[in-house]
């Protein structure tokens, strides 16, 4: 030892560090590393970058809805002014009939936009040159447009989508959506969970090794290669058993059976985990109760891992609203308010899907209509999302 | 039966206790029925993929009646048939039957003295005799029903010859799109799925891979790391549908110049807008991102502390100890993560038809910013389409990228077990 | 009809010669797979006395425990030869269904696992799904009295089981076990994972519930089965590392003069 330290002592630095001198063998100072710092703070990007996606998917959702419920429209109002009008009048005669006028509305003729103040049988009084439109005179016979906002009322009343002529009720959308999802749900949760059961308390390894790779094939199959099958073998097997009159060609209920199937896997996995979470001496304590594998199943290890199986049903859920090819190719297509799931009608998915599929150019109403549907549809899957990550912390069952 | 009467026997005479009503058979009778109620559900998934490939291998065989538009035996010439003719009197019958702008096109591409024989006579039977597909019937009719069918086809199509076919071949794979199902073939999609997820790996891995490296091993308890996770988590259950309109938004229209390749002075002249190969890619990237980074993460998470340790107590640093020990104990787990984020995203057809995926496209893509259509794309194209004939096709291309899904999955699997049996040894 | 402490009446079905004897064990061994367990075990256990099984860790003691009630047969490649008789009856008998022999022979855990129900809940539902009918409130705390937990969680009966510490926790098993009325009570080390205060209450609770079951208890303190029972059986392990008994008798006699020589070496603590 002795030794060691005279040799070390020989080959040792005076180090100078501010004011204090440091007689050390080592230099110990922390020195700058910026290659590391380089690289912590590109890895730092990247992970910073889904926070970039988020921000991204909401602000392009909102600012292109934003613009769908303040786009002005200009509906043809089939009325005509009856006398020609001069840059100094700001009453005018117009046509009796077609659509009705009320004060307030913002009118527009030719390029001028106007404001009615006092509407009264024909004669119509305006405040001119609104929305920096240039005052000019106007001939006879000029037809007259009345803006037509899309007010957030209409858009969750509505009942009938068509933009072109202006109806922006989201309900047809809205109920096939939930017919789609809730056929989907009666398929997928009982059929799920039932898998999930039967997996973990009663099949033998062999067993198990065997099934739960089928169920991955089934998660692993392309959405579209579900819609072939939605519309090749689903429709004709209802149109056969449920007669051809009552199914049409293109139905949600074909559809949302075949979702069903399509998350089945999913619940199945996720309450399987769920379900083997429990700890074995939970099992062995009914059991030695004298309780059958049937009892000790479903009353006390289902109920352990409640938490856990309804996170599953509602990601699944989500799973199932956002679902889009198997809807657009089997469901069918222009939004039909119906609750008869033999009928055709289009998803919120599916109308998104066909609008943006043709001919879509920027800016126009349907291009705007359809982020203001995103925009729905993607606060309702994250709310779902959130709402069960938030059960599965509140609720997770402490065991010991 | 006797088993029976013992059992009941014996366990009578074991008391019960006051107040407890006997109820072992009942809930015995209960456990064995719910058992089998249990066991049936397990058989549905089984049974419903049994149909989903048979219902698919049904519609991608069949027999079909072809029906010519001119008939073959008219073209002879002086007695001699039609595929016994030379090349000279094919050309002959070429110029006769086909107008002149289509010779003209035909001599430019390739003029006919160049063509072999066998060349002319295709074109032959293309242009002129003209086969069409007028009805097709599935495998299972073919196979069991086959008198049926050639009765109802002699009925129906008294003109058309009744041959089998199989719609997938190795032809198939390599013709390229057309508007024609009995010509029609997956290769452009093909290209273009390839080209896409080409793009979407080198995107999205090395971003994945990062952000998954950041989250474990630099990432404190800070509060904006806590958001980046909960995040990524959310994001990962966002619909498809809505990173397609993200990808419009910001790839094809608000980064045009980019994604076109204006920028890089390549654009496709047939489309000199965003909708290219690029965006595609990008779009599918940030789709399958937070599937690669909480994939990832969970790769490192599983890496033994005690080789951090090991390498820490060697003075390397973070970087070093990551780079030379973390990754390459993870890689096996984040490649076959990655692998089945892939084959997720060649599946995925929403995100892509809105970002503009085109509807007819016949030429193979060029490059990342050429106009692109994908093999689930051009299945759903297919399928949406009326005619039986396309849905023969579609059925074809399904199998055509299921197997190609199978080979992905088959290599992660391969992967997975390889790489927990290197750890166990 | 024997009368209990509480008041309660019980039929008691036979009486015959093998009426004295809650558990005779003859031939027994139990095998996982290719490996024997237990070995050739032959003794008889007394009703309502507190039986306790003492031997080094690893030699089968809780095997050979849970043989007496067929839980082993929770383990897939577990099987057994030889007779356990309950009553005169040999519970591995073709025709015996184990769901009941487990009502009849109860179980209490080494780690308390009380179910994440309330407390109430916890006590109820083994006699419920067995068929209880009569007045619940009432059995439930009956047996909270019996397991002396009543007086400390009467009031907050609808909070769950889980809320109570270690030591409540077994008491709140020990009534769950009783409430389904069980002739015998298998304890698997019941106080191992307590504190020393909490052991002395369970212990203190086997000697007043040994008025009205038979209690098997198999432990790794031989204190504590000096202490709490009337018979003892000591098991060892072979080469094989198959258990087998070694002696068998009055726990008075076992600690202060036993017959053989391994035992006597285990008790004075030469090994183990």
């Amino acid at each position: 030892m002795q030794d060691e330290m005279t040799t070390v002592a020989k080959g040792s630095v005076a180090v100078a560090t501010g004011n204090v001198v440091i007689d050390a063998a080592v230099d110990l100072r922390k020195r700058p590393r910026i290659r590391e710092a380089l690289i912590q703070g590109f890895l730092f990007l990247c992970g910073a970058l889904s926070i970039l996606t988020t921000v991204g998917i909401v602000f392009e959702l909102g600012k292109e809805s934003l613009s769908f419920f303040s786009q002005q429209l200009w509906e043809d109002t089939n009325k005509q002014l009856v006398v020609a009008a001069d840059v100094e009048m700001t009453t005018f005669e117009i046509v009796e009939g077609g659509k009705a006028l009320q004060g307030g509305d913002i009118i527009r003729i030719n390029d001028e936009v106007m404001r009615i103040v006092v509407l009264d049988g024909g004669l119509v009084t305006v405040e001119r040159g609104l929305q920096g439109t240039r005052v000019v005179s106007h001939s006879a016979e000029t037809d007259i447009f009345v803006s037509n906002k899309v007010s957030l009322t209409e858009f969750f009343t509505g009942t009938k989508w068509n933009p072109q002529i202006g109806q922006f009720g989201i309900w047809p959308l809205v109920t096939a959506t939930l017919m789609t999802s809730a056929f989907a749900m009666i398929i997928a949760l009982p059929l799920g969970l039932s898998v999930a059961i039967y997996l973990s308390e009663y099949a033998s390894d062999r067993a198990r090794g065997i099934l739960k790779p089928i169920l991955e094939i089934l998660a692993g199959i392309p959405t579209v290669v579900y819609g072939y099958f939605a519309l090749t073998l689903m429709t004709p097997l209802l149109r056969k058993v449920l007669g051809a009159e009552t199914v049409q060609i293109y139905n949600t209920a074909s559809a949302g059976i075949v979702i069903g199937i399509l998350i089945l896997p999913l619940v199945s996995s996720m309450s399987e985990d769920a379900l083997r979470a429990v700890p074995r001496s939970l099992r062995e304590a009914a059991y030695g109760l004298g309780a059958t594998k049937l009892e000790t199943a479903v009353k006390v290890v289902v109920p352990a891992a409640l938490s856990g199986i309804t996170a599953a049903f509602i990601v699944a859920t989500s799973r199932a609203i956002g679902e889009t090819m198997i809807v657009a190719v089997a469901a069918g297509a222009g939004p039909n308010l119906t609750f008869n799931p033999f009928q055709s009608a289009e998803t919120m998915t599916g109308h998104i899907v066909r609008i943006s599929g043709g001919d879509l150019s920027y800016d126009s109403i349907d291009y705007n209509s359809i982020f203001a549907i995103g925009l729905m549809l993607f606060f309702v899957t994250l709310s779902l999302n959130v709402i069960s990550q938030r059960i599965v912390r509140r609720f997770r069952e402490v065991y010991e | 039966m006797a088993d029976q009467q013992v059992r009941t026997q014996g366990t009578a005479s074991l008391p019960q206790g006051e107040g407890f009503q006997e109820n072992f058979a009942a809930r015995h009778r209960a456990g064995r029925v719910w058992y089998v109620v249990f066991q049936a559900s397990t058989i549905i998934g089984i049974v419903v993929l049994t149909a989903l490939l048979y219902n698919i291998v049904n519609g991608a065989f069949g027999l079909a009646a072809i029906q010519n538009e001119v008939n073959p035996e008219t073209l002879a010439v002086e007695g001699v048939p039609l595929d016994k003719l030379d090349k000279q009197h094919l050309v002959d019958i070429l110029q006769q039957n086909l107008s002149k702008g289509l010779l003209r096109r035909f001599e430019s591409e390739q003029p006919f003295a160049e063509r072999t024989r066998e060349d002319v006579y295709d074109l032959v039977i293309e242009r002129v005799v003209e086969p069409q597909v007028v009805h097709t019937w599935s495998l299972y009719d073919s196979l069991f029903r086959r008198s049926a069918v050639l009765a109802a086809a002699a009925e129906d199509y008294p003109d058309a010859r009744i041959e089998f076919m199989s719609w997938i071949d190795p032809k198939f794979v390599t013709t390229p799109q057309s508007s024609d199902p009995e010509k029609a073939g997956v290769r452009t999609a093909i290209l273009g799925s390839l080209w896409t997820i080409a793009i979407t790996i080198v995107f999205a891995f090395p971003l994945g891979v990062g952000a998954a490296i950041y989250l474990e091993e630099y990432a404190t308890d800070h509060w904006v790391n806590r958001i980046i996770q909960t995040n990524i988590n959310n994001l990962a259950g966002v619909p498809s549908i809505i990173y397609g309109m993200l990808g419009l938004a910001i790839f094809v229209r608000a980064l045009e110049p980019l994604s076109s390749g204006t920028l890089f002075g390549l654009t496709d002249p047939t489309t000199a807008n965003g909708r290219t190969i690029f965006s595609a890619g990008l779009t599918l990237g940030l789709l399958i991102l937070p599937l690669i980074i909480i994939n990832g993460q969970e790769a490192i998470r599983a890496v033994p502390d005690s080789l951090r340790r090991a390498s820490y107590g060697l003075g390397a640093t973070k970087w070093q100890t990551v780079w030379h020990h973390v990754l390459p104990n993870a890689l096996p787990g984040i490649l076959t993560g990655t692998i089945l984020a892939v084959s997720r995203a060649i599946g995925e057809t929403a995100p892509l038809i809105v970002v503009g995926a085109s509807t007819f496209i016949t030429v193979d893509p060029s490059g990342p910013f050429s106009k692109f259509t994908t093999l689930p794309i051009q299945i759903y194209q297919w399928t949406a389409r009326p005619q039986d004939e396309f849905r023969n096709i579609a059925a074809g291309a399904i199998i055509v990228l299921l197997a190609l899904l199978l080979a992905l999955n088959a290599s992660a699997v391969l992967l997975r077990n390889r790489y927990s049996r290197r750890v166990r040894s | 009809m024997i009368s209990l402490t509480n008041g309660q009446k019980r039929p008691f079905a036979t009486l015959s010669s093998n009426g004295e004897y809650a558990i005779e064990v003859q031939e027994l061994r139990v095998h996982y797979g290719d490996f024997m367990a237990i070995k050739d075990v032959n003794f008889r256990i007394e009703r309502q006395k507190i039986t306790a099984i003492i031997g080094p860790s690893g030699c089968g003691k809780s095997t050979m425990l849970r043989a007496f009630n067929r839980m082993n047969e929770l383990v897939p490649t577990a099987w057994t030869e030889g007779e356990v008789l309950f009553q005169g009856q040999n519970i591995y008998a073709e025709w015996v269904d184990p769901v009941q022999v487990r009502r009849h022979i109860g179980m209490v855990f080494q780690k308390p696992n009380p179910f994440p129900k309330s407390i109430y809940e916890n006590v109820a539902w083994g006699a419920r799904i067995n068929g209880f009918q009569g007045d619940m409130d009432a059995l439930v705390e009956r047996s909270l009295r019996q397991a002396a937990l009543w007086d400390e969680v009467k009031d907050k009966l609808y909070q769950s089981g889980l809320s109570l510490s270690g030591g409540q926790q077994q008491r709140l098993c020990i009534a769950r076990a009783i409430a389904v009325e069980p002739e015998i009570v298998l304890m698997d080390e019941p106080a191992s994972a307590l504190d020393p205060i909490a052991t002395l209450k369970i212990e203190e609770l086997m000697r007043q519930l040994a008025q009205d079951y038979t209690i098997i208890v198999v432990t790794h303190n031989m204190q504590q089965a000096a202490r709490v029972s009337d018979r003892t059986a000591f098991l060892m392990m072979d080469e094989d590392r198959a258990g087998y008994l070694v002696e068998y008798g009055l726990t008075k006699e076992i600690f202060t003069n036993p017959q053989d020589k391994r035992t006597e070496d285990y008790i004075t603590g030469r090994f183990g």
